[in-house]
């Protein structure tokens, strides 16, 4: 009887020591984004894991600017530093921060990918290795005033060439508006809108799956001197200076017909104070000519990626399911319009009923990537050399086809 | 024609203060405004709000980091003048070999761009166990401080005349008290002007300050004002930064006005004889 | 050495210099040698250890980029225009605030406020400023009739340059105005009292007795405003992006060494900059004939 006894005491002891350890309480550290909406969401999220797992998180601030922010990712990750567990990634990141952090291939059953849309995985595998899990999208549209199309009779346009003659239109009928407006300025934004004139021209994607350039085609050089003839007649010539939020400026100020920009300004145009509230209509970006022509967006959005260096992998890779998974994208969907990674949460009734989100869906169809992944660590180089030769051709330095030839043809 | 010149030199007043107050007058009148508002030219908000101030001290620590930057600026400005005078008075006043080469040695710091050293000080700050604390910080700005404070004060120091050392001398007065009683308070302004512009360095401070520390308590402010973001990750929520930045001159305005009453202008007579 | 009294006066020196030193050392002297050294390596960003010794490969890299050498001639150019125009509306300013000018400490203040805003709010200030539809500038100057259509101000690429150059002469000219006033201010008053009553213009008492007297610190200020413009970054970053015709050193350096992780080339970008600007240094300091740790007359 004593035996038992102390065999059923033994063991409840080594379950409660089991338990118990299996219970210990583990901080993960997250660096999504600094504050407003977009943190308080993250924060919301990772606590809500948090208090179901038994954890702790601490959110960690990083600087919004892109630039910024992959420096000081940089160095902590240079120093491996255990500060940080899971980190938040730009789309083009993978290939560049690659080696720092783990393949999360080994900590995700091989069927949960499948929920993902198969453009974002791929954009985030680099060598076979899945860098990051996509969390929310972005990808380029077409903003328009919808009153004023109204009022010259206009549809929104279907090519680039309906565009042209819209926005003339308009120009000539009121005073001091501009037809278009976009992102001009020497930097990644530039890139983006420069990917979307060219694939939606049928001039490729710039680099081919084994890195070589597929960029210098009449499609693609034609898609980049049309973009050029716009410049002083339906943008205005301070457009190359222009990043998202001067263009958004301008779009919102009333003084320009067409607008291209990313998901977030929807919400800012359509604030109570903004004087063209409700007289906006947004549709995939316009496409060119020829067979290949298709309606395209340039991919955005963010990732989710564990660092190598973090003490606690097994729950920083389960916050990142957490977080990436469908209650929580349809969460952030519903409550701050960031547009889920995952397929199934689109046809969630809020988001199939609406117009936004299933005018979005049916872009990400045919989504354009950057070959960031491609090209790797040298992804930077690539962009900043693209950058240079297409902001010199809309400067009117030498066409297209010459500025092309001066980049580098193989990046792997 | 007195007059003519009169209404002509407070023109020229006029006009500095506007070339270099209007900026700044627009940032107040932007902190003003929110949402779509801050797209207009207006130069006078049609609804100014304190929207932008309020939630500026909701959304984040940012007392903390005022405190944080004060401190930080305060202690790198005492410390850069402190070696900087001592420093400056051996460069300035006394002659021995090599007072070139270090004087270039000094100078040779200041000329490579911030971002180069930015590695081999993280390593520093690293190896050190300074990372992430306000002490990191201020050992890091001495790199920018200290060059500039002490060739400006070796400048100041080396056009004083003679004969304000040669009593004390005479008198046998040791260095340090010649270097603190006779020399600095005549350069008062020198040393007035050089600890302003090493409190605007350290307090405005950037990148170290956004690769050096990590956690919200020990932020500064320039940093803090990067962080501020607005809905999505593009929107640059003007109106809290620029009532950010109000916050953060408006300390420095009020040191300026208040050390410049202190300034005494010029050798007050008596010093010198002749 | 004690028992000269030259020998006692160079201890004398030493030991006041000595505590400025350590510190400086301490401080910059790893991440300045570092960064020579990484000049002559392949380096990635953050992989010193596995980094080879490549020799003077990064510098011919360098020599044979013309972007580089762009950057080179545009902060130059820069740099000059820059500081001259700084130089001279410090100088006026600077005067103007050594009067007895009622109000006078709070338009010291007022002057100040360009260098105390941080710079990474009043670089995209300007921006917002600048911006060719909507920015104040353009409806001013449109709202008084000086120019009849907006002119895109950070697009053209001749206008582009102008507001940079604009941009960081308000910023900077503070920092000169600040230290010329100091030096006016030190000046003894008997001075001008003398010319006064020999009857000397104020011009020419400017010119002869003013402006030699604060030579030194006039130039100490010089040398460092044109250290820090020869080293701008946020102004040209900010303003105008990744444009080889406006990008400086330091957008190149910047580009290497955190953009396309070449820790080995931007550190040779950064050391080739250090070379430019310590030639410039000496160029600047030699033809102002400044005494290098003057000893007083």
């Amino acid at each position: 009887m004593l035996r038992t006894a102390s065999l059923i005491v033994a063991s409840l002891t080594l379950c409660a020591a089991f338990t118990s350890n299996a219970q210990a309480k583990v901080t993960v550290s997250i660096s999504c984004s600094s504050l407003g909406i977009e943190m308080e969401l993250c924060r919301d999220g990772a606590q809500a894991w948090a208090k179901q797992t038994g954890n702790e998180v601490k959110l960690v601030s990083t600087p919004a600017d892109a630039q910024e922010r992959l420096a000081l990712y940089q160095s902590l990750l240079a120093s491996k530093s255990d500060k940080v567990d899971v980190f938040q990634i730009d789309v083009v990141w993978p290939g560049i921060l690659a080696r720092q952090f783990l393949d999360l291939n080994q900590f995700i059953e091989p069927g949960k990918q499948d929920g993902y849309f198969q453009t974002l995985i791929a954009n985030n595998t680099v060598d076979g290795k899945l860098v990051a899990v996509p969390w929310f999208v972005d990808a380029g549209m077409l903003y328009y005033r919808k009153d004023l199309l109204d009022k010259y009779g206009l549809k929104a346009p279907e090519t680039w060439a309906d565009l042209e003659t819209a926005a003339k239109k308009v120009m000539e009928g009121e005073k001091g508006i501009e037809g278009y407006v976009w992102q001009g300025r020497a930097y990644e934004g530039l890139v983006c809108n420069a990917l979307e004139w060219i694939v939606s021209n049928g001039g490729g994607g710039l680099l081919d799956n084994a890195g070589k350039a597929t960029f210098n085609n009449p499609q693609a050089t034609a898609a980049i001197d049309r973009a050029k003839t716009w410049i002083g007649t339906i943008s205005p010539q301070g457009v190359l200076g222009y990043d998202e939020e001067q263009a958004r400026g301008a779009f919102q100020s009333g003084k320009a017909v067409f607008m291209r920009n990313w998901p977030y300004a929807w919400a800012l145009v359509n604030a109570p104070d903004s004087p063209i509230k409700d007289k906006v209509g947004v549709v995939p970006l316009p496409k060119g000519d020829g067979d290949k022509a298709v309606h395209t967006g340039t991919l955005g959005g963010q990732s989710l990626a564990v660092s190598k260096y973090s003490a606690h992998p097994k729950e920083a890779v389960d916050l990142i399911l957490y977080l990436a998974g469908s209650e929580e994208e349809k969460r952030r969907a519903v409550k701050g319009a960031f547009n889920p990674s995952l397929k199934s949460v689109y046809n969630e009734p809020e988001l199939k009923n609406d117009a936004f989100f299933s005018t979005f869906s049916k872009i990400l169809e045919s989504i354009a990537t950057r070959p960031a992944t491609v090209a790797g660590k040298g992804y930077n180089q690539f962009s900043s050399q693209f950058v240079r030769a297409v902001h010199a051709t809309l400067q009117g330095q030498s066409t297209a086809e010459d500025n092309f030839s001066s980049i580098r043809t193989s990046w792997k | 024609m007195k007059m003519v010149g009169r209404i002509g030199f407070y023109l020229l007043v006029a006009l500095i203060v506007f070339y270099a107050v209007f900026p700044f007058y627009w940032a107040v009148v932007s902190s003003l405004k929110t949402g779509s508002a801050l797209f207009t030219a207006d130069l006078i908000p049609a609804s100014p709000t304190l929207e932008n101030y309020i939630a500026l001290f909701r959304e984040q620590p940012f007392a903390h980091n005022i405190l944080n930057s004060a401190i930080v600026a305060i202690v790198t400005t005492v410390i850069s003048l402190g070696l900087a005078a001592t420093a400056s008075y051996a460069l300035g006043r006394m002659a021995f070999r090599g007072r070139t080469a270090v004087s270039f040695l000094i100078l040779s710091v200041s000329m490579f761009p911030q971002i180069a050293v930015l590695t081999g000080m993280f390593e520093l700050i690293q190896v050190t166990g300074l990372y992430d604390s306000l002490s990191g910080l201020i050992l890091a700005d001495l790199i920018l401080t200290l060059p500039f404070s002490t060739w400006v004060l070796t400048a100041f120091m080396g056009e004083l005349p003679r004969e304000l050392e040669e009593a004390a001398i005479i008198d046998g007065a040791p260095p340090l008290r010649i270097l603190t009683d006779v020399f600095l308070p005549v350069m008062a302004p020198a040393l007035v002007a050089t600890g302003l512009l090493a409190f605007i360095l350290a307090w405005n401070e950037f990148l170290f300050a956004l690769t050096f520390t990590l956690s919200e308590e020990q932020r500064t402010v320039p940093v803090a004002i990067a962080l501020i973001s607005g809905a999505g990750g593009y929107e640059i929520p003007w109106g809290r930064i620029m009532a950010a930045s109000v916050i953060v001159t408006a300390p420095l305005i009020l040191l300026v006005l208040a050390l410049q009453r202190r300034i005494v202008s010029g050798l007050t007579a008596g010093a010198v004889k002749g | 050495m004690m028992r000269t009294l030259a020998g006692r006066r160079a201890l004398t020196a030493w030991s006041f210099l000595t505590p400025m030193l350590v510190v400086l050392a301490l401080v910059a002297g790893w991440p300045l040698i570092r960064t020579i050294i990484l000049g002559f390596t392949d380096a990635g960003l953050g992989d010193f250890a596995e980094s080879q010794f490549i020799g003077l490969a990064n510098y011919r890299g360098l020599a044979s980029d013309p972007v580089w050498w762009r950057a080179v001639a545009n902060t130059i150019g820069f740099a000059v225009i820059s500081v001259t125009i700084e130089t001279i509306l410090g100088l006026i300013i600077a005067l103007t605030l050594n009067t007895h000018l009622k109000g006078r400490g709070l338009v010291r203040a007022a002057v100040l406020i360009p260098w105390a805003i941080p710079t990474v709010v009043s670089a995209r200030m300007w921006g917002w400023m600048l911006n060719d539809l909507y920015g104040v500038v353009n409806a001013v100057l449109l709202g008084l009739g000086v120019i009849d259509k907006p002119w895109a101000w950070l697009a053209d690429p001749v206008l582009s340059i102008a507001s940079v150059i604009a941009v960081d002469v308000w910023k900077g000219t503070p920092f000169m105005a600040l230290l010329t006033l100091a030096a006016l201010q030190v000046l003894p008053r008997e001075i001008y009292e003398a010319a006064r009553v020999d009857g000397v213009s104020p011009v020419k008492v400017f010119f002869q007795v003013t402006l030699p007297l604060i030579r030194p610190a006039l130039l100490v200020a010089i040398v460092f405003r044109s250290l820090d413009a020869l080293r701008v970054f946020d102004v040209i970053y900010v303003l105008t992006g990744d444009n080889p015709s406006t990008a400086s050193m330091s957008v190149y350096a910047r580009q290497q060494l955190i953009d396309f992780q070449q820790g080995g080339m931007g550190s040779a970008a950064a050391t080739f900059l250090f070379v430019i600007v310590a030639v410039f240094a000496t160029i600047v300091v030699t033809a102002g004939r400044l005494k290098v740790g003057g000893v007083a007359r």
